[in-house]
This record gives C-alpha cells, sequence and structure tokens, in this order.
C-alpha cells in the first residue's frame, strides 16, 4: 500500500518537474512546480516525517512559488521564447553535465539508501521533537549562523531597494 | 479498520456539512448586523426575520446564466473557484472542536471523531493549507483576462505573505507556552485559572499575540478593513470581476468557509477552545464530548459577530496603509509578544 502511494507520488514528481521545464508558460512552469511540491511532501509524509511535509508545504508553496507567481504576472510574460540552437557545443556540455550529475545522484541513492521498503514506512514518528532537539542542541551553531546569513541578505536587499534621497 | 474508515467519513460529512450551513447563517447575520449597526432594518421580507433570504439568494445564484468570458485562460479560469472552496473546507479537518477522549460507539473505541487523530504537526498543516488558498485569487485575477482581476490578485497575493508572517510569528507564542504543536494540547494546556479568577486562556499574558492574530486572520481573509483584493470602488470586484453564478459563490463560500475556520483557530489558540472557565470539562464520555462541543460553538459564534461586527465599523484602508501596518506594526508586535512569551516562560510565570 505505502509503496504504492510512493510510486504515485515520485511518478507525479518526475512527470509535472518534466511539465515544469518544458512547458512554455511561465504560469504554468509555477504551477506544475507546485504539484511537484506536493508529491514531494506527500513523499515525506508517507516516510513519517509530517514535519518536513507541512515545512514543504509552507515555505515553497505557500511563500516562495507565490513570489514567483506574483513577478511573472507583474512582468506579464506571456510566452517564453524557445531557446535556438544558435550554441550547439553548449548545449552538448549541458547536457553531458546534466547526464553526469543524474547518474551521480542515483548512484549515490542506491548506495546509501539501498532498500526502499525498510526506510519508508514510518522511519521515525513525531518528527518535530527530533528536528527541534537537532537544530536548538548539536547544530545550533550552524542554525544560528544561517540566521546571521539571512539577516544580511535582508539588509543586502533594503540597501538595494532604498531611494536616493 | 473498517471502523476507522466509518470514523473518517462520518467527520468528513458533518465536517463540510457543518461549513456549508454556516455559509447561509453567516450571510444572514452579516445582512442582518450590517443593518442592525447602520440602523435599517435589512432583509425582512422572505421568512420570519428574513431567516430564507439566504435560501433564496442560493436559487438566485444556480439558476444564474454560468458565463465564460472570451479570452480567458478556460483551464485555470475553471480551476481558480475549485481551489479556493478546496483549500477552505479542507483547514477545518485538523481543528479539534470539542472532548472526543474516550468515546465508544456499540462498544468500540473511537479515536479521532472530534479531535483530528494523531496529527502530530496539528497547526503547521491548518498553516500549509491555508498558505495555498492564495493561489485561487491569483489565479482567478491572471485567468480572467481582465486589468481589474489582475490588479486585485496581484493585490491579494502581496497582502497574504505579508499577513502570514505575522500570523505565524504569533501561533508561534502559544505553541511555546504549550510546547506542543498538537492543537488539542494548546486546549488542554489552557485548562484551570490564575488564582480562581482569570482563566488560563493564553489570551490573557499573550494579548498582542492575540491581536496580531486576529488583524491578520482579518487580511487572510480578505475582510474588510482589508479587502483591497475586491475594492468595489476602484477594481469593480477585484480577482472575482469576472466570475458569474456558481463560480463566484464559490469564493463567496470559501470567504465564509476562512472566516469560520479563522474564528475556530482564535478559540483554540487564545479563547481556551472547549474549555467552559471555571467548570471545565463537564461530565465524560458522550456527554463531555457534546457539552465541550456546544461551549467551543458558543465561543466561535461570538468571534464571527466580532467579525462582523468590525466588517461594519471601520472603514477600507488605503493600499500601502495596508503594507505599512503589516510591516511596520504587526510584524514587529508580533515579535515583541514572541520574546514577551519568552521572557515569562524563563521567569516560570507561566
Amino acid at each position: 500500500m505505502v509503496t504504492y502511494v510512493f510510486l504515485v507520488a515520485a511518478g507525479l514528481a518526475v512527470v509535472f518537474s518534466l511539465v515544469a521545464i518544458v512547458h512554455r508558460s511561465p504560469i504554468v512552469n509555477v504551477l506544475s512546480l507546485v504539484l511537484v511540491f506536493f508529491a514531494l511532501a506527500a513523499i515525506f509524509a508517507i516516510a513519517g516525517m509530517d514535519f518536513l511535509a507541512a515545512i514543504q508545504l509552507i515555505v515553497y508553496s505557500g511563500a516562495i512559488l507565490v513570489l514567483f507567481l506574483f513577478v511573472i504576472m507583474l512582468l506579464n510574460i506571456g510566452w517564453a521564447e524557445r531557446l535556438g540552437s544558435g550554441r550547439p557545443l553548449q548545449a552538448f556540455l549541458g547536457l553531458v553535465a546534466a547526464t553526469g550529475l543524474g547518474a551521480a545522484v542515483i548512484l549515490a541513492a542506491t548506495r546509501v539508501v539501498p532498500d526502499l521498503g525498510t526506510v519508508l514506512p514510518g522511519a521515525e514518528k513525531g518528527t518535530v521533537f527530533p528536528i527541534g532537539r537537532a537544530l536548538l542542541g548539536s547544530h545550533l551553531f550552524a542554525f544560528e549562523f544561517i540566521s546571521v546569513l539571512l539577516v544580511a541578505a535582508i539588509v543586502g536587499a533594503v540597501y538595494l531597494a532604498r531611494r536616493d534621497d | 479498520m473498517w471502523a476507522d474508515a466509518l470514523v473518517i467519513g462520518i467527520k468528513l460529512a458533518v465536517g463540510i456539512a457543518v461549513l456549508m450551513t454556516m455559509v447561509p447563517i453567516m450571510v444572514w447575520v452579516e445582512r442582518r448586523g450590517s443593518a442592525l449597526i447602520q440602523d435599517r432594518l435589512g432583509p425582512n421580507r422572505v421568512g420570519p426575520m428574513g431567516l430564507l433570504q439566504p435560501v433564496v439568494d442560493a436559487v438566485k445564484l444556480i439558476t444564474k446564466e454560468n458565463l465564460v468570458p472570451v479570452g480567458v485562460n478556460r483551464f485555470l479560469y475553471l480551476l481558480a473557484p475549485t481551489v479556493a472552496l478546496l483549500v477552505a473546507v479542507s483547514t477545518f479537518i485538523a481543528i479539534p472542536f470539542g472532548k472526543g477522549d474516550g468515546l465508544s460507539l456499540f462498544g468500540y473505541l473511537v479515536k479521532g471523531l472530534i479531535v483530528a487523530p494523531d496529527l502530530n504537526i496539528g497547526i503547521l498543516y491548518v498553516l500549509a493549507i491555508a498558505s495555498l488558498g492564495v493561489y485561487s485569487t491569483v489565479l482567478a485575477g491572471w485567468a480572467s483576462n481582465n486589468k481589474y482581476s489582475l490588479l486585485g490578485g496581484i493585490r491579494a497575493s502581496a497582502q497574504t505573505i505579508s499577513y502570514e508572517l505575522a500570523m505565524t510569528i504569533s501561533v508561534v507564542g502559544v505553541l511555546m507556552t504549550s510546547s506542543s504543536l498538537r492543537l488539542d494540547d494548546v486546549v488542554a494546556h489552557q485548562e484551570g485559572a490564575w488564582l480562581w479568577v482569570i482563566p488560563r486562556w493564553n489570551v490573557f499574558p499573550q494579548l498582542i499575540g492575540a491581536i496580531t492574530f486576529m488583524v491578520a486572520a482579518f487580511a487572510e481573509t480578505n475582510r474588510l478593513p482589508f479587502d483591497l483584493p475586491e475594492a468595489e470602488a476602484e477594481l469593480v470586484a477585484g480577482y472575482h470581476t469576472e466570475y458569474s453564478s456558481m463560480k463566484f459563490a464559490a469564493f463567496f463560500m470559501s470567504e465564509y468557509v476562512h472566516m469560520t475556520v479563522s474564528a475556530a483557530l482564535v478559540t483554540v489558540l487564545f479563547f481556551g477552545g472547549w474549555e467552559l472557565p471555571y467548570v471545565g470539562v463537564i461530565g465524560s464520555g458522550w456527554t463531555a464530548a457534546m457539552c465541550s462541543l456546544a461551549v467551543f460553538a458558543f465561543k466561535v459564534a461570538l468571534i464571527l459577530w466580532f467579525f462582523v461586527w468590525v466588517r461594519w465599523t471601520l472603514p477600507r484602508f488605503r493600499f500601502d496603509q495596508l503594507m505599512a501596518i503589516g510591516w511596520k506594526a504587526m510584524v514587529p508586535l508580533s515579535v515583541l509578544n514572541f520574546i514577551l512569551v519568552g521572557v515569562l516562560i524563563a521567569s516560570g510565570m507561566i
């Protein structure tokens, strides 16, 4: 049962990420990306990571992709230009790099996660507590350091957006 | 297994029925309430005190011409009202609206009939689903191929993103005191009273958080004084300008369902949920479940009346004022609440 749900969610994720890349309307791209994140949240949820599933929806679907949609509508981009074959060498190199990266990811995944069955069904229940303990315990420095980085980014954005008075 | 499936089915059916019944009731309350506030009579022709007016309205909306304008993106145009209603209804599932421990039906222990079953992320589920509601307004605005709709949709997305932040931060204070994300734990933590006088509701130590949460809830539900996405004086009707008949009704219903869910959340987070002050829970088993349900419904009704009261009392803000309030008042105030709660917890006062 869990395996079938996983397969459906993973299949949807693959299909809609292809749509997100290939379709020429930016709005459809963003919407299919929303569905990809939904499928990923479903995978997190059946793996017992409810917290990650909820955060996935809140952060990506609820905030970041809405901003994407917002920008696309403000700029009123109708249809994306099909990229011509003006740079065949670059296209070839890009394809090689993408294939290599994909192969590396698949290899790493099969080495690290040898058997889906042992990992999927309810790996760790109630993951809010372990994640909270890790963030504010053993990984406190990294956690705080990232927030310093984010504050620096916000200050930078405010500096760039300020009016010249 | 089958009993669990039956319980889930019953809960879904009852939840949707309750929400869908709340819509005509709230429409009636809103129209009669606005009349009361503005010293008019309001609808009083159909049925006693105009109580059947919403039925007539529904018949009117159903029998109206179902129009799809030329030049719209048909798929997204029809998707938007669907998403609006779907999101509004599915947030309600995770809200506990009564005490549901130890209920048994024909000797079988029923779990999750009133409290959402074993959802350890509780409030995060509600926030996650509610944050998707903005897609309906944005898509409706864009797919309608109308500049007023588009402006309404863009306003809606900016407004929702801005106020979501204040809303989430004010929720954090509540979660810190109850140290759990489960909404039934949040309610259980608010039992009893301080010095036998003040109920241990979160609204008393966290008044600022309660205020920012309520204001953000007004903004998230696009209610006056924050209904800029559909400001009729400047944008015709905003994102739903091009929608007619039941497609318009879907947006209309989703607004009232959102309102009900927000009122239920305010009750659970800040006003002690189903807890009757000084009395606690009456009886046990089904008695407790029904009494707590009644208390919860009463509190939600009061807060819903507050929503109506505010709508017909305050004028609409300008859009720059809305943004200024969101970023320069609500976010700092909710952070202040967050810090105050931290200090109170550290000093052992709550």
